[in-house]
């Protein structure tokens, strides 16, 4: 019955665009003049977002994974903690108790820094298990052949080691960065007008929710793709000292 | 040159090395032989510092690294620049060209400028025979080939003492010989060498002094003379007769 129900609306909705061009005509009217609000939405928000808490967020990994595999307990503990909480806790509730639960205890924050904060946060803990496992993957050989040579433990790490992991590392942290993209969505919960608030926002007014999500989705779609190209380039690159036998 | 007294080292539970003395005069090439597991690759990394010792002190040029209390950072890494080490799997740093390789010592520890540090690692490369070689990655090369960039890279750094441990073990046959070459001429310039080897033949030709580890100890010393044609300890006997056997198979 339910099957019924619904295969009848979907043709409902296919039958309405074919026959009726002016029902056709408004769908693409509202698709032309939605199109740059959602852009915008992209371009102020989305992107910065993405950019600016990946940066963050990797040098707080880079941070987090070098504590992990020092030797002082302490540090070890306290990056295993920041690990293990965010991890465990879903991204919404992370950001819903920045944006919305700090203010109780008298800190506010706007909705861009809430989420910068929350996504930072968010890729610093998944990406250090990366940059982790990137830098245990580098022989042991290499380390000491850049001691012998006189290097101290930031020299090597600087020169040696991270070149060297960061090539291993493109395909996870590009996986994470394209996560990343999407996850930014999420910020429309707390009123940051990014490009899927836009969508809600206009979809709200016009009623064609199908038609602004298919389009928000679109356009992840697109800069997905285009990073995933990025990734490509960035891979050949760092394979050029790589025997491809 | 060198000064070694009393070095001892302890994994946990296993003493590796027992108490080991040695003089190396400036010049000199050291050749250690011995069965694996005798420390000899062990006490050669001790004087890099790549393994803490536990016990002894160790004193080369004017620098001495008394273990019996732990060292600061900026002392061992002082001390680390007194010597060299080639590998036996050369750890070339594979994201850099020979060139780069060479040069990267002097220019991010010595601070020295790139031109300047260029034109010494082209010098080196040439040294090692290397110089047409100098802009290809360590995957482009053979094994011998990496192997006489590792030397150039340790030779950048201007050491007073040259470590090598098994240089040539992970090569091929036939790639052993122009390792060894370099090394001699090293021998013979005056460059002051510590060499664990099983190149016998090495050790005959170039040595001024070989030492014959086992279990820890050194357990004969003399040139290379002594050990090869008169040994007198029982142990160094059954261990050149071992190897002699091994080459008439």
């Amino acid at each position: 019955m339910m099957k019924f129900h619904r295969n009848g609306l979907a043709k409902m909705y296919l039958n309405s665009i074919f026959t009726n061009p002016e029902r056709l005509e408004r769908l693409l009217d509202i698709a032309q003049s939605s199109f740059l609000p959602l852009l915008e939405g992209a371009i102020q928000y989305t992107i910065p977002l993405t950019l600016i808490s990946f940066t963050i967020g990797l040098m707080l990994a880079t941070l987090t994974a070098l504590a992990r595999i020092s030797t002082v307990k302490l540090f070890q503990n306290i990056a295993r903690i920041y690990v293990s909480i965010i991890r465990g806790t879903p991204l919404l509730v992370q950001l819903s108790i920045l944006f919305y639960g700090l203010p109780t205890v008298g800190i506010t924050l706007e909705p861009f820094t809430a989420a910068i904060l929350g996504f930072s946060l968010n890729v610093g803990a998944y990406a250090s298990e990366v940059i982790r496992a990137a830098i245990l993957s580098i022989p042991k050989g290499q380390w000491e052949a850049a001691n012998t040579i006189g290097m101290s433990y930031s020299q090597s790490l600087k020169r040696i080691i991270l070149p060297q992991a960061s090539r291993v590392s493109i395909p996870p942290l590009s996986n994470t960065f394209i996560s990343l993209v999407k996850d930014t969505s999420l910020a429309s919960f707390i009123l940051v007008t990014e490009m899927f608030r836009r969508a809600q926002e206009i979809a709200a007014f016009n009623y064609e929710f199908l038609l602004l999500y298919a389009q928000a989705g679109l356009i992840y779609w697109v800069l997905c793709f285009l990073l995933s190209l990025v990734q490509g380039r960035l891979e050949h690159r760092f394979d050029r000292y790589v025997s491809r036998a | 040159m060198i000064e070694i007294n009393n070095l001892h080292k302890s994994f946990g539970s296993l003493e590796v090395l027992k108490g080991i003395d040695l003089h190396v005069e400036k010049g000199q090439a050291v050749v250690v032989i011995g069965p694996s597991g005798s420390g000899k690759t062990t006490f050669l990394r001790c004087l890099n510092i790549l393994e803490t010792p536990t016990a002894g002190t160790v004193t080369i040029d004017d620098h001495k690294a008394d273990f019996s209390k732990p060292l600061p950072k900026k002392q061992i890494t002082e001390f680390r620049k007194q010597s060299a080490m080639v590998f036996q799997h050369y750890n070339l740093f594979p994201h850099m060209t020979a060139l780069e390789n060479v040069m990267e010592g002097p220019v991010t520890v010595q601070k020295i400028s790139k031109e300047a540090a260029r034109k010494k690692a082209e010098e080196l490369l040439a040294k090692v025979g290397l110089k047409e070689k100098m802009n290809e990655y360590p995957f482009q090369l053979s094994g011998g080939q990496q192997q006489r960039v590792g030397i150039a890279r340790a030779l950048a750094l201007e050491p007073k003492v040259m470590l090598f441990d098994e240089p040539t073990s992970a090569l091929d046959p036939e790639l052993v010989g122009e390792v060894l070459q370099v090394m001699k001429d090293l021998a013979l310039e005056g460059m002051t060498m510590v060499v664990v080897t099983h190149e016998m033949r090495f050790a005959k030709g170039v040595a001024d002094e070989v030492l014959f580890m086992d279990e820890g100890r050194i357990v004969e010393r003399g040139t290379p003379k002594d050990i090869f044609e008169n040994p007198k300890e029982e142990r160094t006997q059954q261990f050149l007769s071992l190897i002699q056997k091994a080459d008439t198979i």
